[in-house]
C-alpha cells in the first residue's frame, strides 16, 4: 500500500516536473485521454485487510479431482461473482475458468499411452497471469496490463477497443470477446462487480476485487482444497511449499511466457 | 483536377451509382453490426479474426505493390514507367483506404479507435501498423496528386517532393513487413511463427498488385483514349512472373521445414488447410485451387511466347490475383487459428452480413479507385491527344 502510493506520487511529481517545460502538450493529452496516465487504471480500492504479493500464483492439485463435477463449483462461483454471461451461441462463449481434458490443457505433453487417471480427469484452466505475458505486449492501448504490485494481468474494459490482438497472442485461449451484449445472459446479476458491454475482451482477474478486501479468489474458496493460492516469491507461502514438495507442470512453458499456474500431477 | 471525377460519360456515372448503392447496402449491414456486435459475423472465441482482417492483409499487399512502379522509375530512371506510376500510386491510395476501413469494421468498440493514439504503445505492432498505413496513404496522396498536377501543367514537380518519393519506397516495404509482424511474432501460433512470413507476404504482394495493375491497364487501353503502353505492360508482366515464382518458392520452403521437421504444432495448420483435420476441412478445395492457380500462372507467364500474348497474359493475371487472394484472403488467417491453442478444431466460415459489409468496403475502394483513375486518365488523354 505504502510503496504503491509512493510510486504514484513519484509518477505525478515526475510528470509535474516535465510539465514545467511541456505544459500545454501534457495538458492537451490529459483532456483528450480522459482518465489519463495519472490514475492507476482499473484498480480496486484496497481495504485494511488487503492481501499483497510480489506475484500471485496458484497450484492445482489434480490428484484431488475425481471428475469434472469437482471443477464445476469453481466455474460457477467465478462466473456468478464476475457477471460472466451464459451466451446461448457456442462460438460467443465467455469463459474465465473451465474444464479441459489433459491433451487439450497440455497439448504437446500427451503421450500415446498414459495413466487412466490422467486420461479420464478434467483439468481446470484459466488465465496463467504469465510473468512475461504476450497479450500485454501486443495490446495497442495498454487496456490489458500487468499490475506492477502483484503481477495480475488485468483489463481496463473502458479502454479496450476490441481489436482482439490479445486473443491471437494468448497461447492458452484464456481470453473471451463479447461478441454481443452480455446483459441479457447474466442469470443473477452481482451488483458488486461491474458488467461489461459488447465489443470488449475479458478474462480472469485472479479476483483482484476480492484480494483488495482480504478474500481469496472465488474459485479457490469453492475448490474444496483443489486450488491453493499464494505469493510465488515468498518461500514460506503455501504455493511454494506445495511446489517444493511435489512434481508440478505448467502449460506450454517452452513458449517463455512464464505461466504462474502450477499443476500437481 | 478534381472536377474530372465528376465529368464522366454514361458508363462511368452508372458504375459510380452502382458502387454508391453497394456502399449504402454495406453501410446498412454495418449499422446492424454496430448495434448488435461482432456476433453477426462467423468469428468465434477460437477464430477471433476472420474475413475482415484477412481482406485487410491481402489489400496491404496490393497497396505496397505501387513500389514496383515507383522504384524502377525513380531509382533506375526506367522512363517507360513514368507514364503509369500514377496508376500504381492511386491504386495504393484506394487499397490503403480499404485496409483502414477493414480495421475499423473489425473493431469491437470502433468509437474508441483513437485510443491507439491517446495511449500510444510502441511495443504493440498494431501501433506501428497504424503509423505505417496512415503514413503510406498520405505519401501516396501527396506524391500522386502533385506529380499529376505538374504533368498537367507541363512543369517539373516541386523539388521538395523528391525526398518524399524516395521515402515512399522503403515505406511500401514497411507496410507489408509490419503487417506480417502482427502475426509472426505471436508465440502460440505455429502457422505464423516463421521468419519467411514477411518475405512471403511481400512476394505475394508484388505478384497480386502488379497483376491487378496489368488488368487495369488493359481495361484503360480498351475504354479510354489513353494507352498505358505495351512496353509498360510487358515490364510489369516480368515483375509478376518473378514475384509469383518467389511466392510459390517461399511457400515450398515453409512446407519443407514444417513437414520435414514433423513438429505437430506447425504441421496441424497445414494439414487443416490442405487435407482437413479431424474431419474438418472447409478450406481444402480452396487451398488446392489457390495452389493450382498459382502454378498455372507460372506456366503461362514464364515462356515469353505466352506472356507477350495479351489474352494469355490477362488470363495469367487473373490466376495470380485469385490464387494469391485465396492464399491470403481466406487461408492465411483462418489457418493460423485452426486448430486453436487447446487443439480444438473450431472452423470459421464468414456469414452473410459479414460478406455484405466486406462488399461495402470493397465498393468504397473501387469507388475511390474509379474516381482517381478517371482523373488521371482524363488528364493523360488531354496530354497525349
Amino acid at each position: 500500500m505504502k510503496s504503491s502510493s509512493r510510486r504514484s506520487f513519484l509518477k505525478i511529481a515526475g510528470l509535474a516536473a516535465l510539465g514545467i517545460g511541456a505544459g500545454p502538450t501534457i495538458k492537451a493529452f490529459g483532456t483528450i485521454g480522459g482518465h489519463g496516465a495519472l490514475q492507476p487504471e482499473a484498480s480496486f480500492k484496497k481495504g485494511e485487510k488487503a492481501m499483497e504479493a510480489k506475484q500471485w500464483a496458484m497450484v492445482v492439485d489434480t490428484r484431488k479431482i475425481k471428475s469434472e463435477a469437482d471443477i464445476r463449483p469453481m466455474v460457477e462461483a467465478c462466473h456468478q461473482i464476475h457477471n460472466v454471461p451464459d451466451q446461448p451461441i457456442d462460438r460467443h462463449a465467455i469463459k474465465w475458468i473451465w474444464p479441459e481434458e489433459f491433451h487439450n490443457a497440455f497439448p504437446g505433453l500427451q503421450s500415446q499411452f498414459i495413466s487412466e487417471k490422467i486420461e479420464n480427469t478434467s483439468f481446470p484452466v484459466l488465465c496463467n497471469h504469465c510473468e512475461n505475458p504476450p497479450c500485454v505486449r501486443v495490446c495497442p492501448t495498454k487496456a490489458t496490463f500487468k499490475r506492477e504490485e502483484d503481477g495480475i494481468v488485468m483489463m481496463d474494459m473502458h479502454r479496450c477497443i476490441g481489436c482482439r490482438f490479445c486473443m491471437a497472442a494468448c497461447p492458452f485461449g484464456a481470453r473471451s470477446f463479447n461478441f454481443r451484449d452480455p446483459e441479457p445472459f447474466i442469470k443473477n446479476v452481482n451488483k458488486e462487480y461491474p458488467r461489461r458491454m459488447k465489443g470488449v475482451v475479458e478474462k480472469c482477474n485472479f479476483c483482484a476485487e476480492r484480494l483488495a478486501v482480504g478474500k481469496l479468489p472465488a474459485c479457490v474458496e469453492a475448490s474444496n482444497g483443489i486450488l491453493t493460492f499464494g505469493n510465488l516469491y515468498d518461500p514460506q507461502s503455501e504455493v511454494r511449499k506445495l511446489i517444493r514438495e511435489h512434481n508440478t507442470i505448467r502449460r506450454k512453458i517452452h513458449l517463455g511466457t512464464k505461466p504462474t499456474i502450477y499443476y500437481i500431477i | 483536377m478534381i472536377e474530372q471525377a465528376f465529368k464522366g460519360g454514361k458508363r462511368y456515372n452508372r458504375l459510380m451509382l452502382l458502387l454508391l448503392g453497394l456502399i449504402g447496402v454495406g453501410f446498412g449491414f454495418y449499422l446492424w453490426q454496430f448495434n448488435y456486435g461482432l456476433g453477426i459475423t462467423g468469428m468465434s472465441r477460437s477464430v477471433s479474426w476472420g474475413f475482415y482482417i484477412a481482406q485487410f492483409t491481402f489489400l496491404v499487399g496490393v497497396a505496397a505493390s505501387a513500389v514496383m512502379l515507383v522504384l524502377p522509375y525513380y531509382l533506375h530512371d526506367y522512363k517507360a514507367f513514368g507514364r503509369i506510376t500514377i496508376l500504381g500510386e492511386f491504386l495504393a491510395v484506394a487499397s490503403v483506404t480499404m485496409c483502414l476501413l477493414f480495421i475499423i469494421v473489425d473493431l469491437g468498440q470502433p468509437i474508441r479507435a483513437l485510443n491507439v493514439i491517446f495511449h500510444p504503445t510502441p511495443n504493440s505492432i498494431l501501433f506501428w501498423d497504424m503509423i505505417v498505413l496512415n503514413g503510406y496513404l498520405l505519401l501516396n496522396i501527396v506524391i500522386g496528386w502533385k506529380v499529376l498536377e505538374a504533368e498537367r501543367n507541363n512543369v517539373h514537380y516541386p523539388g521538395w517532393l523528391k525526398p518524399l518519393i524516395y521515402l515512399s519506397i522503403p515505406w511500401a516495404v514497411s507496410i507489408h513487413t509490419v503487417t506480417a509482424f502482427l502475426y509472426c511474432g505471436l508465440p502460440g501460433r505455429g502457422f505464423w511463427l516463421t521468419a519467411i512470413l514477411a518475405p512471403r507476404f511481400l512476394s505475394s504482394a508484388f505478384a497480386s498488385g502488379p497483376a491487378l495493375l496489368i488488368l487495369l491497364c488493359l481495361l484503360i487501353r480498351k475504354i479510354s483514349k489513353f494507352d498505358p503502353g505495351l512496353e509498360q505492360i510487358r515490364s510489369l508482366s516480368k515483375i509478376v512472373t518473378y514475384a509469383i515464382i518467389l511466392n510459390v518458392f517461399f511457400f515450398l520452403c515453409e512446407v519443407f521445414v514444417v513437414f520435414y521437421s514433423q513438429i505437430p504444432e506447425h504441421m496441424d495448420h497445414f494439414k487443416y488447410l490442405f487435407t482437413g483435420l479431424h474431419g474438418h476441412g472447409v478450406l481444402v478445395p480452396w487451398m488446392w485451387s489457390s495452389l493450382f492457380l498459382m502454378v498455372t500462372a507460372i506456366i503461362l507467364l514464364v515462356p515469353p511466347m505466352f506472356r507477350n500474348n495479351t489474352t494469355v497474359l490477362a488470363i495469367a493475371c487473373v490466376c495470380v490475383f485469385i490464387g494469391t487472394w485465396i492464399d491470403k484472403g481466406l487461408g492465411m488467417i483462418s489457418g493460423g487459428f485452426v486448430p486453436n491453442p487447446l487443439h480444438h478444431v473450431d472452423e470459421y466460415v464468414p456469414t452473410g452480413p459479414e460478406l455484405m459489409i466486406t462488399l461495402g468496403v470493397y465498393a468504397s475502394g473501387i469507388f475511390i479507385l474509379s474516381a482517381l483513375f478517371k482523373i488521371a486518365v482524363s488528364i493523360k488523354e488531354e496530354l497525349h491527344a
